[in-house]
Formats: structure tokens, sequence, C-alpha cells
């Protein structure tokens, strides 16, 4: 790693799986109350990577527009993701469904362990990360806030690390700080923190602990006004990020003057 | 002219045949560079959706993007 200086227009492109990017904050496509605001707030926050789905084509209705009729694929870079898989072999299905719809080889892998929590199930992950890193995949594997996982997911050959913030739509913000930091100081593969950011302040704290960038849905889809949100987000992400770099002060126990107590008076 | 009856996105469908995986999209009026067409669990590739013919009792799938996070 060369000198990083805390300069937004100096900092390091994000590279994942041999792809640069400019923004280091990645949106999802599900949930917004319109295609309109959608649209409006991804290009508010930003983003270059954006989330979709696969999903069986809806045949009764006359009216089903995919996704394709709102967001350009030249215009972004569509990440496809195996959100609603339970096993391995189910997630492995749809990342061949969602590369063969033809914009690239990369995929957001979720393997999904319980309904409640949408927790990820590690056992099907990395099984699923190994077979498609194999078939010639770009793997970002969403995990749990877990070292050994994570290690492994990198082992397996992923090309980025998807460790949580809390659980997906929970909004809850970042509730393991420590956990993420090591997971960003010992893997050599980008760390994207996906899921439970609720608010900015999550998203500039969740930057702050050195990760190379964020993926957010529900965040940004159920705020009362997803646009501003967005543009709140894309601001958190690059104050997190200079914050990062920038290396925050030492923690005191106690108060350390800021004014000079030389020079006063008799 | 015969009908087929296949398995669509999980329903059976009848349709007349003989019929293409193409003839298929264009049954229901589906535009091919947006859909993936999997035939029996195994993926159609795009070249090839105009010689894969249907047979009776095939399993189709038919997806598209959607909105996900």
């Amino acid at each position: 790693m060369s000198t990083i200086h805390a300069d937004p227009t100096t900092d390091l492109a994000l590279a994942i799986g041999g792809r640069s990017f400019r923004s280091r904050l990645m949106v999802g496509t599900g949930k917004y109350r319109n295609n309109d605001q959608m649209v409006r707030a991804i290009e508010a926050s930003g983003a270059e990577i954006v989330t979709v789905a696969v999903r069986r084509v809806d045949l009764d209705r006359s009216k089903d527009e995919g996704i394709l009729y709102h967001l350009s694929p030249a215009q972004y870079f569509l990440l496809a993701n195996t959100a609603g898989c339970y096993t391995a072999d189910e997630a492995v299905r749809y990342a061949r469904l969602a590369r063969e719809a033809g914009f690239n080889e990369f995929v957001k892998l979720e393997v999904i362990g319980d309904r409640e929590t949408l927790l990820p199930d590690t056992e099907g992950l990395l099984a699923a990360a190994r077979e498609l890193v194999a078939d010639g995949f770009k793997v970002l594997a969403y995990t749990n806030d877990d070292l050994i996982t994570a290690l492994r997911l990198e082992d397996a050959g992923c090309a980025a690390v998807m460790p949580l913030a809390s659980p997906i739509g929970s909004g809850l913000g970042l509730l393991n700080p420590y956990g993420i930091r090591t997971i960003k100081r010992r893997l050599a593969v980008p760390v994207i923190v996906d899921a439970g950011v609720g608010t900015a302040s999550d998203a500039c704290l969740t930057m702050e602990q050195g990760v190379d960038g964020i993926l957010m849905n529900t965040a940004l889809a159920e705020a009362r006004d997803p646009v501003a949100m967005a543009s709140a987000m894309r601001l958190a992400v690059e104050a997190g990020r200079l914050a990062f770099l920038g290396g925050r002060m030492p923690r005191r126990e106690v108060a350390m003057p800021s004014t000079p107590s030389s020079g006063m008076l008799e | 002219m015969t009908e087929l009856e296949i398995m669509l996105n999980g329903e059976p469908r009848r349709l007349p045949g003989p019929a293409t995986a193409s003839d298929l999209l264009h049954h229901l009026g589906l535009d091919p560079r947006t859909v993936v067409v999997e035939l029996n669990r195994k993926i159609v590739r795009r070249p090839h959706l105009d010689e894969t013919a249907l047979a009776d009792g095939d399993a189709v799938e038919l997806v598209h993007f959607v909105g996900g996070g």
C-alpha cells in the first residue's frame, strides 16, 4: 500500500475483481415506492454499483417491467444478488441465471440461514463461493461479522467480503465496529459492509472503521425522502472515508487545553 | 398443428407446437434480450434460443432482473 493522502481526488480507487470504481457507496434497487424515486435516489447517491435480483417474469401481468427498463446497464454496473436463496445449490443456480443475463461475471452471493434474522448460512455460503469461483465468477460474499468466516471466504477466492453492519433491513447501524475493523485489518481483498446501515451517521461511522465501501438499500428506499437520504449517504461515505484516511486523534480520559496555557497574566 | 403442454414458471401451460424457446418468448411478447430461459434446469444460451425445441412436459423458467438489495 502506497502513501495514503487524505484527499478524495488522490484516494486510491476501489478495485474489486480487477475492476475499478470511483464511488465507495453501492446501492440496492428494492422496496422503493416507485421507479422514478428509485432512479433519482440512485443518481443522488453517486453509486456506480447497483444491485439487482433475479426473479421469475410475472406472466399474468401485462405490464411487468423488469428493472432494466429503468436502469441502464451502460450507466451502472449491475451486481446481481442471490437474495432469498437458502441453500448453496439454489444460490449457484441464481448466480448462473444472472450471469446469463449478460452484464458481468460478478455476483453478490447470499445464502441465508434463518428467516427471522436473514443471517447468513456460513457453511452454505462457503460451499457456494467455492463452486462459483471455480466457475469463473467474481464473488462478493455477504457474511456476518465473524473473522474466521471472512478469512475462509477470502481463501475460497472471493473478490470481496461483505460483512453486515446489522441484519438486512434492520437499520440498526454498526453493531460490532471491532469485528468489522478486525476483518478489514486481516483481509487483503476489499471489505464492503453490506446491510444494516440506517442513516448517514451509521454510514460515516462504518467508513471510519477503514472498510472499502458500503452497500445499502432499505436506508434509502424507506427514508421519508430517499433522494435527500441518498445525498446524505454519499456525503457520509465520503466523510467517513476521509476521516479514516485523515486519522482520528487519540481518545483521552482527561481534557487537554487547545489554547496555550503559557503567557497568562500574572 | 399440435399442442404442447409445458410447466412454465411453475404453472402448466399449453402452447401451439412445435415450438422453440424463441417461439415461446415471442408468443408471450417477451424481449429475449431481457429474459433468461432455463429449460429443465439448464440455461438456454441466447444464441441457441432459435434452435432449442420444446417438448411436452418440459419445465421452463423465465427470469429477469427485478429490484433487490
